[in-house]
This record gives C-alpha cells, sequence and structure tokens, in this order.
C-alpha cells in the first residue's frame, strides 16, 4: 500500500528528469531538430569539385585521408556562415585541414565573400547545383563533418560552430583520431 | 460574402503545388511513381512536410533526382534507399518497423494497454467493494424522507 502511493511520485520524478535533460541541453545551444547523419562511419562519398573562379584548388574525395580534416560545407548566401567563419579561420591557424565545399553560390559574391572575412579553407570545390552536398546528406547551411585519416566521415555537425562544439566536441574529437 | 470569398481563397490556396511543370516527367506512368515516392521522402529543411509539398530548394533537388533515378530505370525501393543512403531513415514519413523503432511503434499500444489494464482494475476493485448495506438508522431516516414526498 505504502509502495502504491510513492508510484505516481517517481513517474514525475522520472519524467522531470528526461524533460530537465533536455531542457539543459536546449539550453546549452542543441539543436532538437538536427537529424543524426546516416554516413557517420561511413567513407565520405566520390566526388571532384571544380575549383572557384578565379581559383585553381578544386576538392575531391581523393584530397580526404592521411589526416584529419574538416569539411566545412558554406555559401556566401548563408548568414549563419558568416556568423561561425571566425572559427574556422582559428581552427585553420591552429593547423587543422580545414576543407570547404561551397554551394550555389555566384563567383563573384563568394570571391567577395571570402575577400572580406578572410579565408580559413585549405582547398575549395565549387558544388554549383549542389548534387555533391546531398551525396553528404546535406540539408542545412553550415554543417561541418569531421573525416578522420582513412577518409571515413566520424562527426556531423548541423548550423553554425559555436565556441562551445569547439571546445567539447570539434578539438577533442579531432585530437583523438589524430592519436 | 468578403469572408465568404476570403474562406474560398484559402481553401483554394491548399490545392497549390510545390511541383513546378518544368519539373514533371513525360510519361504519365513515371511521373505517378514519381509522386507517389516523392509524398513518402521528408523534406528535411520543413521536417512536417513531404518533399512533394515543400517549396524548399533542398526538397526541389530530391524531387528532381527521384525522377532522373526513375527515368534512367531504378525500381520505387532503389530510389528510396538511394535518399535514405544519404539521409537516414529520418526522411521517411512512415519510419520502417526495426529494433531502433520498436519502440516508436510499439509504444502507444503498449501504453493503451497499461491504461486499459489499470483502468479494469480499478473498475473492478470499486464494483466489488460495492456500498455497504444501510445501518437500522439510515433504514429510518430513508423511510421518513419517502413518507415527506407522498
Amino acid at each position: 500500500m505504502r509502495l502504491r502511493a510513492i508510484v505516481p511520485a517517481v513517474l514525475f520524478a522520472a519524467l522531470a528528469a528526461v524533460f530537465g535533460f533536455y531542457l539543459m541541453e536546449i539550453g546549452r545551444g542543441k539543436d532538437v531538430s538536427a537529424v543524426p547523419s546516416a554516413l557517420i562511419g561511413k567513407p565520405a562519398p566520390a566526388f571532384a569539385l571544380p575549383p572557384l573562379d578565379g581559383r585553381t584548388d578544386g576538392f575531391a574525395s581523393t584530397d580526404l585521408g592521411g589526416k584529419p580534416a574538416l569539411v566545412n560545407v558554406f555559401a556566401s548566401w548563408c548568414l549563419p556562415c558568416r556568423a561561425e567563419h571566425p572559427l574556422l579561420l582559428r581552427l585553420a591557424k591552429d593547423g587543422v585541414a580545414v576543407f570547404g565545399i561551397d554551394v550555389k553560390d555566384k563567383p563573384e559574391q563568394v570571391g567577395a565573400y571570402l575577400a572580406e572575412l578572410g579565408n580559413p579553407y585549405a582547398r575549395i570545390g565549387a558544388d554549383r547545383d549542389g548534387r555533391v552536398v546531398i551525396d553528404w546528406g546535406v540539408y542545412g547551411y553550415p554543417e561541418t563533418f569531421v573525416v578522420d585519416r582513412g577518409g571515413v566521415i566520424r562527426y556531423r555537425h548541423v548550423g553554425p560552430l559555436m565556441d562551445y562544439d569547439l571546445d567539447h566536441t570539434i578539438r577533442p574529437l579531432l585530437a583523438q583520431l589524430a592519436k | 460574402m468578403r469572408r465568404a470569398v476570403l474562406a474560398l481563397l484559402f481553401l483554394l490556396a491548399g490545392q497549390a503545388q510545390a511541383l513546378e511543370p518544368g519539373e514533371l516527367l513525360a510519361d504519365p506512368a513515371l511521373e505517378a511513381r514519381a509522386r507517389a515516392i516523392s509524398k513518402e521522402l521528408r523534406c528535411l529543411v520543413c521536417q512536417n512536410q513531404s518533399i512533394d509539398d515543400s517549396n524548399a530548394d533542398l526538397a526541389r533537388d530530391l524531387r528532381r533526382i527521384v525522377r532522373e533515378r526513375l527515368e534512367a530505370g531504378d525500381s520505387d525501393a532503389a530510389v528510396i534507399g538511394f535518399v535514405t543512403a544519404r539521409y537516414g531513415d529520418f526522411v521517411l514519413l512512415k519510419p520502417p518497423f526495426k529494433p531502433e523503432t520498436w519502440a516508436l511503434w510499439l509504444g502507444p499500444p503498449a501504453v493503451l494497454v497499461i491504461g486499459g489494464i489499470a483502468w479494469l482494475a480499478f473498475v473492478r476493485r470499486r464494483g466489488a467493494a460495492g456500498a455497504a448495506p444501510l445501518t437500522p438508522e439510515e433504514e429510518r431516516r430513508v423511510a421518513t424522507l419517502l413518507d415527506r414526498s407522498k
């Protein structure tokens, strides 16, 4: 009889714990509508993208592997990309290989974007019709993938990278993959 | 009258399609299959719309891909497989029944069954207890009340 009296209280506490956990995650900036990537643990899709106009370095799947790298999907028309740009510059300065896929962009606009904000990318591929990023399962901009030495996709971040993501996810993962 | 016209306009607006004329396939049978597949695939940008309903850029690109694959001779299952290989099971508006989705499919009926059992137990306990027989004192009061109402 006693036991039965505490059942509702226990159920309530369990529910409160679950909701509280998710609220805290949201408070820390977690995007609950973000969809897990189907490509985690799979090799990066094969592609070969041409360079941006006025440049000579395209970006192909053969550029991946050898060392852990970030693949950042961006566009000059994407406002949150602008927001995360300083973080990418910082990563590049720290010696992280950051590759860029520029999606559905106008050559003069992406040129102005990089001239204004700086270029963190080791290589940039121009995905003019957005078909290569569909092979990557991209649905929002920006998206950032962590690819390991073997060219396997290990992590995907949807939306702009924040300091919290860098410190708690991206850098620890890169460090672990570099071992 | 103005309200009626407005209501009618809203009704008609619902009929508008995301599909653009240029996207349609010439072969009506293939086009019908493309429509059916598109209705099953979630647009990841808007998440509660199918790619058939959505005006998002990604939805349009995926509608094109669905049609290209059908024209290339893919089966319906192969087309859906092409999309789920890239975007995962989440793109399917009707999720498949597999270990990861057991809780999703079986959760609601399980809750219903548990609730039903609890309700039955409650009702039976209440029924079994029944109403206690009246004490002689209560019998007398009932008799007085009934007398008075005559």
